[in-house]
Protein backbone atom coordinates (compact mmCIF):
# COMPACT_ATOMS: atom_id res chain seq x y z
CA UNK A 1 0.00 0.00 0.00
CA UNK A 2 1.67 3.46 -1.18
CA UNK A 3 2.58 5.51 1.19
CA UNK A 4 1.91 3.27 4.42
CA UNK A 5 3.43 3.90 7.90
CA UNK A 6 4.95 0.92 7.47
CA UNK A 7 6.55 1.39 4.01
CA UNK A 8 7.74 5.15 4.96
CA UNK A 9 9.61 3.33 7.97
CA UNK A 10 11.46 1.05 5.82
CA UNK A 11 12.25 3.41 3.32
CA UNK A 12 13.70 5.40 6.05
CA UNK A 13 15.32 2.71 7.39
CA UNK A 14 16.78 1.69 3.85
CA UNK A 15 18.00 5.07 3.39
CA UNK A 16 19.97 5.66 7.06
CA UNK A 17 21.29 2.67 6.23
CA UNK A 18 23.17 3.53 3.14
CA UNK A 19 23.89 6.72 3.77
CA UNK A 20 25.54 5.21 7.46
CA UNK A 21 27.18 2.80 5.77
CA UNK A 22 29.08 4.96 3.31
CA UNK A 23 27.64 3.27 0.26
CA UNK A 24 26.18 6.12 -0.94
CA UNK A 25 26.97 9.62 -0.53
CA UNK A 26 23.22 11.21 -0.83
CA UNK A 27 19.97 10.06 -1.04
CA UNK A 28 17.68 11.68 -3.66
CA UNK A 29 14.37 11.35 -2.07
CA UNK A 30 11.07 13.03 -1.32
CA UNK A 31 10.79 15.28 1.61
CA UNK A 32 8.52 17.56 3.54
CA UNK A 33 9.53 20.16 5.60
CA UNK A 34 7.01 22.20 7.50
CA UNK A 35 4.04 20.49 6.29
CA UNK A 36 4.05 21.20 2.64
CA UNK A 37 3.85 18.93 -0.24
CA UNK A 38 6.42 16.86 -0.60
CA UNK A 39 9.53 18.25 -2.48
CA UNK A 40 12.53 16.79 -4.12
CA UNK A 41 14.89 16.43 -1.46
CA UNK A 42 18.84 15.78 -1.21
CA UNK A 43 19.78 14.04 2.42
CA UNK A 44 23.23 13.48 2.75
CA UNK A 45 23.34 12.25 6.55
CA UNK A 46 22.00 9.57 8.03
CA UNK A 47 20.25 11.95 11.04
CA UNK A 48 18.29 13.15 8.41
CA UNK A 49 16.26 10.82 6.99
CA UNK A 50 13.34 11.11 9.00
CA UNK A 51 12.21 13.96 6.56
CA UNK A 52 11.48 11.27 3.70
CA UNK A 53 8.22 10.51 2.81
CA UNK A 54 6.24 8.90 -0.02
CA UNK A 55 2.47 8.73 -0.73
CA UNK A 56 0.64 9.96 -3.70
CA UNK A 57 1.91 13.59 -3.95
CA UNK A 58 5.46 12.80 -4.83
CA UNK A 59 4.95 12.72 -8.58
CA UNK A 60 8.28 14.08 -9.69
CA UNK A 61 11.02 11.93 -11.73
CA UNK A 62 14.03 12.50 -9.59
CA UNK A 63 15.62 10.30 -12.32
CA UNK A 64 16.34 13.67 -14.16
CA UNK A 65 18.62 15.01 -11.75
CA UNK A 66 20.91 11.87 -12.49
CA UNK A 67 22.50 13.53 -15.30
CA UNK A 68 23.27 17.03 -13.72
CA UNK A 69 27.23 17.48 -12.88
CA UNK A 70 26.24 19.53 -9.81
CA UNK A 71 24.78 16.18 -8.31
CA UNK A 72 26.96 13.79 -10.07
CA UNK A 73 29.94 16.17 -7.86
CA UNK A 74 28.31 15.01 -4.61
CA UNK A 75 29.24 11.91 -5.12
CA UNK A 76 27.35 8.40 -5.25
CA UNK A 77 23.95 8.56 -5.23
CA UNK A 78 20.61 6.75 -4.51
CA UNK A 79 17.38 7.41 -5.95
CA UNK A 80 13.91 7.21 -5.02
CA UNK A 81 12.16 5.79 -8.35
CA UNK A 82 8.16 4.97 -8.94
CA UNK A 83 7.79 2.21 -11.90
CA UNK A 84 8.07 5.13 -14.56
CA UNK A 85 11.06 6.56 -12.82
CA UNK A 86 12.66 3.58 -12.83
CA UNK A 87 11.85 3.38 -16.99
CA UNK A 88 13.53 6.76 -17.13
CA UNK A 89 16.60 5.00 -15.66
CA UNK A 90 16.71 2.14 -17.99
CA UNK A 91 16.40 4.50 -21.05
CA UNK A 92 19.12 6.85 -19.29
CA UNK A 93 21.87 3.74 -19.09
CA UNK A 94 21.03 2.66 -22.30
CA UNK A 95 21.76 6.21 -23.21
CA UNK A 96 25.39 5.70 -21.93
CA UNK A 97 24.08 8.57 -19.28
CA UNK A 98 23.91 6.34 -16.29
CA UNK A 99 26.41 3.76 -14.92
CA UNK A 100 24.12 1.70 -13.40
CA UNK A 101 26.84 -0.02 -11.09
CA UNK A 102 27.13 3.38 -9.15
CA UNK A 103 23.62 4.45 -8.80
CA UNK A 104 21.45 2.79 -6.59
CA UNK A 105 17.58 2.66 -6.97
CA UNK A 106 15.74 2.53 -4.17
CA UNK A 107 11.84 1.13 -5.64
CA UNK A 108 8.57 1.96 -4.45
CA UNK A 109 5.37 0.73 -5.26
CA UNK A 110 2.71 3.39 -6.38
CA UNK A 111 -0.84 3.20 -6.75
CA UNK A 112 -0.89 6.53 -8.64
CA UNK A 113 0.16 9.60 -8.36
CA UNK A 114 -1.93 13.01 -7.89
CA UNK A 115 -5.47 12.96 -6.21
CA UNK A 116 -7.45 12.63 -7.95
CA UNK A 117 -4.96 10.08 -9.65
CA UNK A 118 -3.43 11.34 -12.84
CA UNK A 119 -4.99 9.74 -15.90
CA UNK A 120 -1.95 8.50 -17.06
CA UNK A 121 -1.44 6.86 -13.58
CA UNK A 122 -5.12 4.99 -14.28
CA UNK A 123 -3.23 3.50 -17.51
CA UNK A 124 0.07 2.54 -15.67
CA UNK A 125 1.17 -1.28 -15.31
CA UNK A 126 4.58 -0.60 -13.93
CA UNK A 127 3.39 0.04 -10.33
CA UNK A 128 6.15 -1.91 -8.89
CA UNK A 129 9.58 -1.33 -9.99
CA UNK A 130 11.35 -4.45 -11.30
CA UNK A 131 15.08 -3.40 -11.62
CA UNK A 132 15.73 -1.36 -8.78
CA UNK A 133 18.22 -2.27 -5.94
CA UNK A 134 15.52 -2.16 -3.42
CA UNK A 135 11.62 -2.50 -3.74
CA UNK A 136 9.64 -0.88 -0.94
CA UNK A 137 5.95 -1.92 -0.11
CA UNK A 138 3.73 -3.31 -2.83
CA UNK A 139 0.44 -3.03 -4.75
CA UNK A 140 -1.65 -4.97 -7.10
CA UNK A 141 0.12 -4.31 -11.14
CA UNK A 142 -1.64 -3.95 -13.09
CA UNK A 143 -4.79 -3.92 -10.98
CA UNK A 144 -7.96 -5.07 -12.19
CA UNK A 145 -9.50 -2.19 -13.62
CA UNK A 146 -6.11 -0.72 -15.34
CA UNK A 147 -7.24 1.88 -17.72
CA UNK A 148 -6.28 1.75 -21.76
CA UNK A 149 -3.10 4.03 -22.11
CA UNK A 150 -4.31 4.98 -25.73
CA UNK A 151 -7.91 5.97 -25.06
CA UNK A 152 -7.39 8.98 -24.52
CA UNK A 153 -5.12 9.77 -28.05
CA UNK A 154 -7.60 7.51 -29.39
CA UNK A 155 -10.52 9.74 -28.51
CA UNK A 156 -8.40 12.90 -29.82
CA UNK A 157 -7.80 11.12 -33.25
CA UNK A 158 -11.47 10.68 -33.75
CA UNK A 159 -12.01 14.38 -34.60
CA UNK A 160 -11.28 15.82 -38.04
CA UNK A 161 -7.57 16.99 -38.66
CA UNK A 162 -8.18 20.86 -39.28
CA UNK A 163 -9.98 20.64 -35.82
CA UNK A 164 -7.16 18.77 -34.06
CA UNK A 165 -4.46 21.73 -35.46
CA UNK A 166 -6.82 24.35 -34.00
CA UNK A 167 -7.31 22.78 -30.93
CA UNK A 168 -3.10 22.89 -30.40
CA UNK A 169 -2.64 26.29 -31.60
CA UNK A 170 -5.33 27.23 -28.93
CA UNK A 171 -3.76 25.06 -26.30
CA UNK A 172 0.28 26.21 -27.94
CA UNK A 173 -0.69 29.75 -27.73
CA UNK A 174 -1.04 29.81 -23.95
CA UNK A 175 2.47 28.64 -23.88
CA UNK A 176 5.37 31.04 -22.96
CA UNK A 177 8.34 28.99 -23.40
CA UNK A 178 8.92 28.63 -20.11
CA UNK A 179 10.96 24.92 -20.50
CA UNK A 180 9.67 23.68 -17.80
CA UNK A 181 9.10 20.73 -19.64
CA UNK A 182 12.41 20.12 -20.85
CA UNK A 183 13.88 21.02 -17.08
CA UNK A 184 11.60 18.54 -15.67
CA UNK A 185 12.31 15.82 -18.39
CA UNK A 186 15.06 12.97 -17.62
CA UNK A 187 15.23 12.57 -21.57
CA UNK A 188 16.09 16.09 -21.96
CA UNK A 189 19.69 16.05 -20.89
CA UNK A 190 21.56 17.99 -23.57
CA UNK A 191 24.09 20.20 -22.12
CA UNK A 192 23.28 22.48 -24.54
CA UNK A 193 19.84 22.58 -25.81
CA UNK A 194 18.65 23.26 -29.63
CA UNK A 195 16.24 25.85 -28.55
CA UNK A 196 19.25 27.94 -26.68
CA UNK A 197 21.47 27.92 -29.60
CA UNK A 198 21.44 30.67 -31.74
CA UNK A 199 24.41 29.98 -34.51
CA UNK A 200 22.12 28.69 -36.75
CA UNK A 201 18.89 29.68 -34.97
CA UNK A 202 16.82 26.96 -35.97
CA UNK A 203 13.21 27.27 -33.69
CA UNK A 204 12.28 30.47 -33.32
CA UNK A 205 12.33 31.71 -30.12
CA UNK A 206 9.32 34.34 -29.41
CA UNK A 207 6.58 33.34 -27.35
CA UNK A 208 4.16 33.29 -30.28
CA UNK A 209 2.35 30.68 -32.51
CA UNK A 210 5.02 30.04 -34.63
CA UNK A 211 7.65 29.85 -32.51
CA UNK A 212 5.93 27.62 -29.78
CA UNK A 213 4.60 25.16 -32.73
CA UNK A 214 8.40 24.44 -33.84
CA UNK A 215 9.52 24.21 -30.55
CA UNK A 216 6.37 21.63 -29.46
CA UNK A 217 7.16 20.17 -32.19
CA UNK A 218 10.74 19.32 -31.65
CA UNK A 219 9.96 19.08 -27.89
CA UNK A 220 8.02 16.20 -28.56
CA UNK A 221 9.86 14.48 -31.56
CA UNK A 222 13.14 14.58 -29.25
CA UNK A 223 11.33 12.22 -27.35
CA UNK A 224 10.24 9.57 -30.18
CA UNK A 225 11.06 5.99 -28.98
CA UNK A 226 12.79 7.39 -25.31
CA UNK A 227 9.48 8.88 -23.71
CA UNK A 228 8.61 6.36 -20.99
CA UNK A 229 5.13 8.51 -20.24
CA UNK A 230 6.31 9.62 -16.75
CA UNK A 231 3.63 12.89 -16.85
CA UNK A 232 6.68 15.43 -15.80
CA UNK A 233 6.28 17.71 -17.98
CA UNK A 234 2.57 17.86 -18.25
CA UNK A 235 2.69 18.55 -14.72
CA UNK A 236 5.51 21.21 -15.20
CA UNK A 237 3.11 22.80 -17.36
CA UNK A 238 2.08 25.90 -15.81
CA UNK A 239 -0.10 26.50 -18.72
CA UNK A 240 -1.56 23.26 -18.41
CA UNK A 241 -1.21 22.06 -21.91
CA UNK A 242 -1.88 18.93 -22.19
CA UNK A 243 2.07 17.21 -23.54
CA UNK A 244 0.77 13.67 -22.56
CA UNK A 245 -1.12 13.25 -26.06
CA UNK A 246 1.97 13.92 -28.08
CA UNK A 247 4.25 11.93 -26.30
CA UNK A 248 1.27 9.41 -26.53
CA UNK A 249 1.23 9.33 -30.46
CA UNK A 250 5.09 8.55 -30.28
CA UNK A 251 4.62 6.10 -28.02
CA UNK A 252 2.21 4.71 -29.95
CA UNK A 253 3.85 4.45 -33.05
CA UNK A 254 7.09 2.87 -30.92
CA UNK A 255 5.10 -0.26 -29.77
CA UNK A 256 3.04 -0.50 -32.84
CA UNK A 257 5.71 -0.14 -35.38
CA UNK A 258 8.62 -1.86 -33.40
CA UNK A 259 6.44 -3.61 -30.61
CA UNK A 260 8.78 -1.25 -27.91
CA UNK A 261 7.64 0.65 -24.75
CA UNK A 262 10.88 2.79 -23.76
CA UNK A 263 12.44 1.95 -20.81
CA UNK A 264 10.13 -1.72 -20.14
CA UNK A 265 12.84 -4.69 -21.19
CA UNK A 266 16.93 -3.29 -21.04
CA UNK A 267 17.17 -5.65 -23.76
CA UNK A 268 15.39 -3.53 -26.28
CA UNK A 269 17.39 -1.56 -29.19
CA UNK A 270 17.26 2.32 -28.70
CA UNK A 271 14.84 3.33 -31.75
CA UNK A 272 15.87 6.52 -33.19
CA UNK A 273 19.61 6.31 -33.27
CA UNK A 274 19.01 3.14 -35.02
CA UNK A 275 17.37 1.26 -37.98
CA UNK A 276 16.48 -1.62 -39.65
CA UNK A 277 17.15 -2.38 -43.35
CA UNK A 278 13.67 -4.07 -42.96
CA UNK A 279 11.84 -1.31 -41.64
CA UNK A 280 8.48 -0.75 -42.99
CA UNK A 281 7.75 1.93 -45.73
CA UNK A 282 4.73 2.15 -47.07
CA UNK A 283 4.67 6.11 -46.99
CA UNK A 284 7.26 6.91 -49.34
CA UNK A 285 7.17 6.65 -53.02
CA UNK B 1 -9.54 26.02 -55.34
CA UNK B 2 -8.24 30.19 -55.23
CA UNK B 3 -7.93 31.80 -58.69
CA UNK B 4 -4.49 31.43 -59.97
CA UNK B 5 -3.08 29.72 -57.44
CA UNK B 6 0.74 28.09 -57.69
CA UNK B 7 1.69 25.72 -55.14
CA UNK B 8 4.55 26.49 -53.71
CA UNK B 9 6.65 23.00 -52.57
CA UNK B 10 9.66 22.82 -50.66
CA UNK B 11 11.59 19.86 -52.09
CA UNK B 12 14.57 18.56 -49.25
CA UNK B 13 16.58 16.55 -51.20
CA UNK B 14 19.79 14.14 -51.01
CA UNK B 15 22.93 15.58 -52.68
CA UNK B 16 24.02 12.41 -54.06
CA UNK B 17 20.97 10.50 -55.62
CA UNK B 18 17.97 12.95 -56.13
CA UNK B 19 19.43 15.93 -56.98
CA UNK B 20 21.40 14.30 -59.90
CA UNK B 21 18.44 12.89 -60.87
CA UNK B 22 16.85 16.49 -61.09
CA UNK B 23 20.14 17.15 -62.96
CA UNK B 24 19.29 13.60 -65.12
CA UNK B 25 15.98 15.12 -65.83
CA UNK B 26 17.02 18.70 -66.53
CA UNK B 27 19.96 17.31 -69.16
CA UNK B 28 17.53 15.49 -70.71
CA UNK B 29 14.98 17.86 -71.07
CA UNK B 30 12.24 16.59 -69.03
CA UNK B 31 9.43 19.20 -68.22
CA UNK B 32 8.34 19.49 -64.68
CA UNK B 33 6.30 22.32 -62.83
CA UNK B 34 8.38 25.20 -61.89
CA UNK B 35 6.46 25.02 -58.88
CA UNK B 36 8.92 23.21 -56.67
CA UNK B 37 12.45 24.53 -55.01
CA UNK B 38 14.85 22.45 -54.11
CA UNK B 39 17.28 22.67 -50.90
CA UNK B 40 20.31 20.29 -51.30
CA UNK B 41 21.11 18.63 -48.25
CA UNK B 42 24.35 16.31 -47.84
CA UNK B 43 22.04 12.88 -47.13
CA UNK B 44 18.23 12.11 -46.67
CA UNK B 45 19.97 11.56 -42.79
CA UNK B 46 20.57 14.96 -42.54
CA UNK B 47 16.72 16.19 -43.06
CA UNK B 48 15.92 17.14 -39.65
CA UNK B 49 12.37 17.44 -39.23
CA UNK B 50 12.74 21.31 -38.24
CA UNK B 51 13.92 21.79 -42.16
CA UNK B 52 10.27 20.53 -42.57
CA UNK B 53 8.32 22.75 -39.62
CA UNK B 54 10.46 25.73 -41.54
CA UNK B 55 9.65 25.19 -45.03
CA UNK B 56 5.94 25.36 -44.05
CA UNK B 57 6.97 28.60 -41.72
CA UNK B 58 8.25 29.76 -44.71
CA UNK B 59 4.86 29.74 -46.80
CA UNK B 60 5.86 26.24 -48.92
CA UNK B 61 2.11 24.23 -49.77
CA UNK B 62 4.10 21.20 -49.61
CA UNK B 63 7.27 19.76 -48.40
CA UNK B 64 9.31 16.43 -50.29
CA UNK B 65 11.60 14.45 -49.27
CA UNK B 66 14.12 12.78 -51.16
CA UNK B 67 17.45 10.63 -51.55
CA UNK B 68 18.70 7.13 -52.69
CA UNK B 69 17.04 4.38 -52.72
CA UNK B 70 17.58 1.61 -49.55
CA UNK B 71 21.28 0.59 -49.90
CA UNK B 72 22.38 2.87 -52.33
CA UNK B 73 23.31 5.48 -49.45
CA UNK B 74 26.85 7.27 -50.03
CA UNK B 75 27.31 7.25 -46.05
CA UNK B 76 25.62 3.66 -45.73
CA UNK B 77 22.81 4.31 -43.85
CA UNK B 78 21.62 7.66 -43.40
CA UNK B 79 18.74 6.69 -45.54
CA UNK B 80 17.39 4.07 -43.12
CA UNK B 81 17.98 6.54 -40.03
CA UNK B 82 15.74 8.68 -42.33
CA UNK B 83 13.21 6.33 -42.75
CA UNK B 84 13.52 4.92 -39.27
CA UNK B 85 12.93 8.96 -37.91
CA UNK B 86 9.77 9.31 -40.25
CA UNK B 87 7.92 6.60 -39.03
CA UNK B 88 7.77 8.18 -36.02
CA UNK B 89 7.54 11.69 -37.34
CA UNK B 90 4.48 11.20 -39.65
CA UNK B 91 2.20 9.85 -36.41
CA UNK B 92 3.45 13.11 -34.29
CA UNK B 93 2.41 15.51 -37.42
CA UNK B 94 -0.79 13.57 -37.81
CA UNK B 95 -1.85 13.81 -33.94
CA UNK B 96 -0.65 17.82 -34.45
CA UNK B 97 -3.35 18.09 -37.11
CA UNK B 98 -1.10 18.74 -39.79
CA UNK B 99 -2.22 18.05 -43.32
CA UNK B 100 -0.08 14.77 -44.19
CA UNK B 101 -1.16 15.18 -47.82
CA UNK B 102 1.64 17.91 -47.96
CA UNK B 103 4.05 15.99 -46.40
CA UNK B 104 6.26 13.60 -49.04
CA UNK B 105 8.48 11.44 -49.40
CA UNK B 106 10.37 9.37 -52.09
CA UNK B 107 13.52 7.49 -53.31
CA UNK B 108 14.56 8.51 -56.56
CA UNK B 109 18.13 7.67 -57.83
CA UNK B 110 20.47 9.85 -60.16
CA UNK B 111 19.30 7.71 -62.80
CA UNK B 112 15.36 8.52 -62.55
CA UNK B 113 15.22 11.61 -63.87
CA UNK B 114 11.93 10.50 -65.37
CA UNK B 115 10.65 9.39 -61.43
CA UNK B 116 11.83 12.98 -60.52
CA UNK B 117 9.59 14.83 -62.83
CA UNK B 118 6.56 12.62 -62.32
CA UNK B 119 6.73 12.66 -58.55
CA UNK B 120 7.69 16.91 -58.92
CA UNK B 121 4.30 16.65 -61.42
CA UNK B 122 2.52 14.41 -58.59
CA UNK B 123 2.48 16.30 -56.02
CA UNK B 124 2.40 19.78 -57.70
CA UNK B 125 -0.84 18.64 -58.96
CA UNK B 126 -2.09 17.05 -55.48
CA UNK B 127 -1.18 20.46 -53.50
CA UNK B 128 -2.82 22.55 -56.50
CA UNK B 129 -6.13 20.39 -55.65
CA UNK B 130 -5.90 20.91 -51.80
CA UNK B 131 -5.10 24.66 -52.18
CA UNK B 132 -3.21 26.91 -50.52
CA UNK B 133 -1.92 25.87 -46.44
CA UNK B 134 -3.97 28.09 -45.31
CA UNK B 135 -4.33 26.94 -41.39
CA UNK B 136 -0.37 27.01 -41.27
CA UNK B 137 0.08 30.16 -43.30
CA UNK B 138 -2.75 32.26 -40.64
CA UNK B 139 -0.56 31.28 -37.89
CA UNK B 140 2.72 32.21 -39.12
CA UNK B 141 1.00 35.72 -40.57
CA UNK B 142 -0.25 35.98 -36.60
CA UNK B 143 3.57 35.86 -35.57
CA UNK B 144 4.06 38.65 -37.60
Amino acid sequence: MTGSTAAVQTLRDRCRSLLASGAVQVVIGYGVSDGGDPAPAFVTDADQVDQLVFDHRCHQNLTTYLTRPEVAALGRVAVVVKGCDERAAVMLEKQAQLDRAVVHLIGVACAGVGDPVDPGCRACDVRMPRHSDDVIGEVENPPADVADRYAELDAFMQRPAPERFAYWTSEFSRCTRCYACRQVCPMCFCRVCVMDKNRPQTVDTSAHLKGTLAFQITRAFHQAGRCVSCGACERACPAGIKLSLLNLSLARAAEEEFGVRPGMDPGDDLLVGGYSTSDREGFIQ
Amino acid sequence: MSAGFEPRVVALVCNWCTYLGADLAGTNRLEYPANVRIVRAPCTGRIDFNLVVKAFEGGADAVAVSGCHPGDCHYTSGNYHARRRWMMFRPLLDTLGIDLERVHFAWISAAEGKKWAQFVTEVTEQTRQLGPYTAFHDLVEASR
